[in-house]
């Protein structure tokens, strides 16, 4: 039987839950983006930093020794894109590799968290949301750099900014789903960007055509998704001549890993945290 | 009589073919300090879990505040405070911004947490640390910030596990008495201990458990007078003598228990035993007189001391 103060305590509890339920995520975000004070400058230093190097090393340097281009456009348009979407790339990546191992193990900041009317779903979002900020951030940069060394060519070539996020989301929440079952420190971390990170980067087009490769060690391109938003972000910023619903296929697969990746991490993370 | 604001029936949490809580009952009334004392492993960490609506029971039933945690995990734990065994404090923020980023947590507004943080830090007496990193604090000073964080959202129920492990006796009394202000304060207190002196200074109602189970309930007074004597008179032979020792000693006191170190002598009057000992031609190297605690109450229920 409730009593009339159990009926208020119940009704109380249901009105504390309703705005965690709603805006939970945004509150995970909220706190993600003011732990960010710490290490701000970096971020911003690394965001102008790296596309100067990458830009002055291949777009200048390496595209001296290739005058002719490749196809239609000169080397540093056709690797400008790839360099946008590898920087999306490296954000994801270190964003969902230490930080989650850390937030489950060494300062668990989830089991926190997962104690307030915030769930593990939630958590994650709230991640994500945080991490996609960070790479529009970054990409953005990116793209202003590259339009001032003329690599842009296309009206559309700001779009390449979405799909560089798109890419470096897809590749986030593929790592999340693995980082987030890591339970004993390994050197898994440092595995995963030597046996991962890297190959994407070497075998995704980046720095020639995937058809230069031979046919058997193409697959790994066409699996990459960094591959398929390195394309996409060409076709976007010089419009590279592919077939329509290879274009579309991009984005399919891209946006397929994301819901996929994203579903795996949420249940990854409910599981543990509510054990 | 209030109606309970925890209710558990048969509470049972089984992992793989490891029973981690057996079928617990009991009742938690509102404004009532409530504690579960055992062992380490005894099952008080996922009870508490489960009672703090993020671990899912296996079997049983379970009621916070009205609600079911499975159907309303959100809706309770807005309305509870948890301090946890192991500190998450969020070591890159500052001490004032874990309160303000956890306060968000609960919907609270910006300016109603910040308002409640400055209030917090001042009860947890880490006014002039608010911009310390979390590092660079002390245990008590990280445990006191883990309890005014768990305040944030002003919970009608306060979970604490463990809330004085690993800290030293003067920041176990600090503790202590910030706990017990929010008892005079009304604020229902739950919290799992293996410090008998703890579950005594903090609790007006609790039960020993072990190995998932309950083994018995009550206030910490009336559990040392049902299971143990007034006064334990406690004698050291020298752990080889100790046993030969024990045989002649039977019939002193009420009742003996030998320890691998000592022999424990429950008596209604530990000085009047004492004297026995010493006329049956017995010389301990050392004697002490003491008051019966929830030690001997948990020695006497499960054969086995709180702390091993």
């Amino acid at each position: 039987m409730t009593s009339l103060d159990q009926r208020q305590d119940a009704q109380r509890a249901l009105a504390g839950g309703a705005a965690p339920r709603r805006w939970g995520s945004w509150y995970i975000a909220e706190h993600r983006i003011r732990a960010m004070k710490g290490y701000a400058g970096d971020a911003i230093f690394q965001s102008f930093g790296n596309p100067l190097i990458y830009l002055f090393a291949l777009g200048v340097g390496l595209a001296s020794l290739v005058p002719q281009g490749i196809g239609e456009v000169s080397y540093l348009q056709f690797v400008a894109p790839a360099l946008m979407a590898t920087a999306a790339m490296t954000v994801a990546a270190n964003e969902t590799s230490y930080p989650i191992m850390m937030g489950f193990k060494w300062n668990p900041i989830f089991f926190g968290m997962n104690a307030s009317p915030i769930t593990g779903g939630q958590i994650v979002n709230g991640m994500m949301i945080h991490i996609a900020l960070r790479i529009v951030v970054t990409v953005a940069i990116y793209f202003g750099i590259i339009v001032l060394f003329g690599a842009v060519p296309s009206g559309l070539g700001w779009l390449a900014i979405g799909a560089a996020t798109l890419t470096g989301m897809a590749i986030g929440v593929v790592l999340s789903t693995y980082t987030s079952t890591i339970e004993e420190d390994r050197g898994q971390m440092a595995m995963l960007q030597r046996f991962g990170i890297t190959p994407l980067f070497l075998f995704s087009g980046t720095f020639f055509p995937l058809d230069q490769l031979p046919v058997w060690l193409q697959p790994i391109g066409w699996a990459s998704p960094l591959w398929h938003g390195t394309e996409l972000g060409r076709v976007l910023t010089y419009g590279a001549d592919e077939p329509i619903w290879l274009t579309v296929t991009h984005v399919g697969y891209l946006t397929t890993l994301l819901i996929v990746g994203l579903w795996a991490t949420r249940k990854h993370f409910v599981r543990r945290l509510n054990k | 009589m209030p109606q309970p604001v925890i209710t558990a029936s048969q509470l049972t949490k089984v992992y793989g073919d490891f029973t981690a809580v057996d079928g617990i009952d009991f009742e938690v009334a509102p404004g009532e300090s409530f504690g579960l004392l055992g062992p380490n492993g005894a099952g008080k960490s996922t009870t508490m879990r489960m009672v703090g609506a993020v671990s899912t029971r296996t079997s049983g039933a379970l009621s916070i505040l009205g609600l079911d945690p499975n159907d309303h995990g959100p809706d309770i734990r807005s309305q509870l405070g948890v301090v946890p065994q192991q500190d998450n404090l969020d070591q890159e923020l500052r001490v004032r911004d874990n309160l303000l980023v956890y306060g968000r947590y609960f919907g609270l507004p910006r300016a109603v947490v910040a308002e409640r943080a400055d209030a917090l830090l001042e009860f947890a007496q880490l006014t002039d640390r608010k911009k310390a990193k979390v590092d660079d604090l002390s245990g008590g000073m990280k445990r006191r910030l883990t309890i005014a964080r768990a305040l944030i959202n002003e919970p009608r129920i306060l979970l604490l596990d463990e809330p004085t492990t690993g800290l030293d006796p003067q920041a176990r009394h600090i503790l202590w008495d910030r706990l017990f202000r929010l008892k005079e304060q009304g604020t229902t207190l739950v919290l799992t201990t293996h410090y008998m002196d703890e579950a005594e200074q903090l609790c007006d109602r609790l039960v020993v458990v072990d190995k998932g189970r309950i083994m018995a309930e009550g206030s910490p007074a009336a559990l040392i007078r049902e299971y143990s004597s007034k006064e334990v008179l406690e004698v050291r032979f020298g752990s080889d003598k100790n046993a030969e020792a024990a045989e002649r000693m039977a019939g002193v006191g009420d009742r003996l228990e030998v320890l691998p170190d000592r022999i424990l002598v429950y008596s209604e009057n530990g000085e009047a035993a004492l004297e026995a000992v010493t006329h049956m031609g017995l010389e301990p190297i050392t004697s002490l007189v003491r008051r019966s605690s929830l030690e001997d109450v948990f020695l006497r229920l499960t054969g086995r001391s709180l702390i091993e």
